[in-house]
């Protein structure tokens, strides 16, 4: 018995595109959804935080206080709003979550800098969300160093830090300004993807489950082939149409930098596409009705987003998580999308990322099939 | 009970049979919902597959066209063997289902199309187009599906699922919910496309349509109790029926409820039928009433229905 024939395959793609240009409300979703993703999440994201706000103790009337409140306060990392003399009430601002930032000056700071007796500024941070507080933090030590540049000259030139033996100069490559709308469009583009395709997909079978057109298709000569076939391909377009569209805001309204081929990229996207289309299918022979689908969705939405290196570096992961990751189609789609756009890398550099997603496509595509059951057991 | 066909004679003799299945078995986890089954359809015939709700009749059918795997059992349909050419028995068979299961957001002729193209047949359009004339939804035929009354989505279901020619027609409960004109419209439109030479097999709960049919197969709990023509079922059955029409006749049907020799008593219309057994402890029941003026006891022929009461009742369902 031959697996498919042209003219099935025919007739349940036109019926498809049908359907889904009947369900103008999926459609609509299909493409409000990233867009409003896209700004939403696009604007929002920022990875390095600045004006934090932070409250200061001062016990310290000397000249170098002032120096370094101005010095904080022109990092840009930190606003100062609250000014108090007792370290209880800065706690309690530190607890109310009010300020991000305690920075005590003692008393004598000034006296003790003139005399060189080396005193110390503490600073508390609200640590509880530390990516929050890191870049601030990292700031921070390059301030003992400049702040009083201009204040320790002439007889105190002496009390000016010392040049260091070496310095560490770093180029940061692809992203010089860490500019966070550079990581996280691209990788908003995974993110859309995985959630509309599968989703899209993990209904489709279920659907006629539900209302009960799945045994008229099963009672006719269609095969499992030609189905999959019907209910996936209409969704390429899909995807692809999201694709365009959320590359097209990425370039003109964030500016993302595109470096590399535009082909490239189509053909790494198609084939993403396509294998999170072999999950969702998966899961609509699986899911008997609509709610299970997006349950099923969901379990597979939530490592995408949260071991990928969407949301946190990938790197920073167990070994173990990381295998998770490793195994997720978006891991390296997202990969080759930033590589691609910020590196202008080629098909040498993205083909490592490449047939990991080949081959999941592969896997799902079969699970995908074999699960499909001709019959209503 | 007899349960070899006999060939009727009129309908078109093909010989052969087109459905021919014995000892077809299904469970569901412990229960069997289908225990047994034999049937052997003659080409050309039109078949009744009758019983209470939840008995087998749509897990049979479903074996019969592939859509469900017998536990156990084997035969043909259409000569084709029914575990290895599920295939071959799709293309060739046409099964309406039990509900409307053609998509409701198609429109009549994106909906025949389809499974026009399903089937790989020629001329889609110009096939189409006749069907939707003969069907009188050729006005109609860009409306969506799920717009149309019941009658009409039946009447549509048939014409969709008979649209490749198929040998052998199977249809559950076709009938269920539609108006009596409409029972009827379709009714006519069976019988002529087994006067054609398909053969079909329907289940349902109208008697009247169980009279049309050649032959009728009882399922009762997974197991065939009765089949044979009408009048060999009635026969077979060895059931005597009086009726009581009158005023009182209400009140009598719960006196003589539980009565020895009375195996049921049920209400036709304003008739009251009394069925069982033994002649003389009937007569004995009814004696009493005999008198009363006002009622007219008088023997009947029992009819299909109060058959099947009684063979329900037995069958414990």
């Amino acid at each position: 018995m031959k697996n498919f024939a042209v003219h099935r395959i025919y007739a349940m793609l036109g019926k498809e595109f049908i359907q889904m240009r009947r369900d103008r409300t999926t459609l609509a979703m299909l493409i409000g959804i990233p867009l409003m993703q896209l700004f939403l999440f696009g604007y929002a994201i920022n990875m390095v935080p600045r004006h934090l706000p932070s409250a200061l103790i001062v016990t310290d009337s000397g000249p170098f206080s002032d120096s370094i409140v101005s010095a904080l306060a022109n990092s840009s990392y930190f606003d100062i709003g609250h000014t108090t003399y007792s370290r209880p009430a800065a706690r309690r601002l530190l607890a109310q979550n009010r300020v991000a930032f305690v920075i005590e000056i003692p008393a004598n700071f000034s006296h003790d800098v003139v005399r060189g007796a080396g005193p110390s500024i503490l600073v508390e941070a609200d640590a509880t969300d530390p990516a929050a507080s890191s870049y601030a933090v990292a700031a921070l030590n390059g301030l003992a160093t400049s702040a009083l540049r201009d204040d320790l000259k002439g007889p105190l030139a002496a009390r000016a830090p010392q040049a260091p033996a070496f310095n560490v100069i770093v180029h940061s490559l692809y992203n010089p300004e860490a500019n966070t709308q550079y990581n996280v469009v691209p990788g908003l583009l995974g993110i859309i993807l995985t959630m509309t395709m599968v989703m899209a997909t993990s209904i489709s079978l279920t659907r006629e489950r539900e209302r009960g057109t799945f045994e008229n298709l099963l009672a006719m000569p269609t095969r499992p082939f030609e189905i999959m076939v019907g209910k996936i391909t209409p969704n390429i377009f899909v995807g692809a149409f999201q694709a365009a569209l959320i590359l097209g805001v990425a370039k003109w309204i964030f500016h993302v930098p595109m470096l590399g081929s535009f082909g490239l990229l189509a053909i790494a996207a198609t084939i993403f596409i396509t294998a999170l289309l072999g999950v969702g299918y998966t899961i609509s022979t699986v899911a008997t009705n609509q709610m299970q689908a997006m349950q099923m969705t969901f379990f597979f939405l939530m490592p995408s987003i949260l071991l990928s290196g969407f949301a946190f570096p990938f790197r920073g992961m167990p070994f173990w998580a990381q295998w998770i990751g490793e195994a997720l189609p978006i891991t390296h789609f997202l990969r080759i999308v930033r590589g691609i756009l910020l590196k202008g890398n080629g098909w040498i550099e993205i083909w490592p990322d490449i047939w990991p997603m080949v081959l999941f496509l592969f896997v799902a595509g079969t699970v995908a099939v074999t699960r499909f059951r001709q019959t209503l057991d | 009970m007899s349960g070899q066909p006999v060939a009727k004679p009129g309908r078109k003799p093909g010989g052969g049979m087109a459905i021919d299945v014995k000892g077809l078995t299904k469970r569901f986890g412990k229960k069997v919902a289908v225990n047994a089954v034999d049937i052997a359809v003659p080409e050309g015939q039109v078949w009744g597959f009758l019983g209470p709700n939840g008995s087998g009749k749509t897990t049979t059918i479903r074996m019969l066209c592939g859509l469900l795997h017998a536990d156990a059992g084997e035969g043909t349909c259409l000569g084709y063997d029914l575990r290895k050419e599920a295939d071959a028995i799709k293309r060739e068979t046409g099964y309406m289902t039990q509900k409307f299961s053609f998509w409701e957001d198609l429109t009549i002729r994106e909906n025949l199309e389809f499974v026009a193209r399903v089937y790989g047949l020629s001329g889609v359009r110009r096939l189409v187009d006749e069907t939707l004339e003969k069907l009188g939804l050729t006005a109609r035929q860009n409306q969506l599906a799920g717009e149309l009354s019941g009658g009409w989505k039946q009447r549509m279901a048939l014409a969709a699922c008979t649209l490749h020619g198929p040998k052998l027609l199977l249809l559950d409960e076709p009938t269920a919910g539609v108006d009596p004109k409409a029972r009827r419209d379709f009714w006519d439109e069976i019988h002529k496309l087994a006067d054609g030479g398909i053969t079909v097999l329907v289940s349902t709960h109208y008697m009247d349509e169980a009279e049309r049919c050649d032959k009728i197969v009882f399922i009762s709990s997974g197991v065939i109790v009765a089949r044979g023509t009408v009048a060999e079922i009635v026969k077979a059955s060895g059931l005597i029926t009086y009726t009581v029409e009158g005023e009182g006749a209400r009140q009598l049907a719960d006196r003589l409820r539980g009565q020895r020799g009375i195996e049921f008593v049920s209400f036709f219309g304003a008739l009251l039928h009394v069925s069982g057994y033994d002649r003389a402890l009937l007569e004995s029941a009814l004696a009493p009433y005999r008198s009363d003026g006002k009622l007219i006891i008088t023997e009947t022929v029992s009819s299909l229905e109060d058959v099947f009461i009684q063979l329900q009742q037995q069958a414990g369902a």
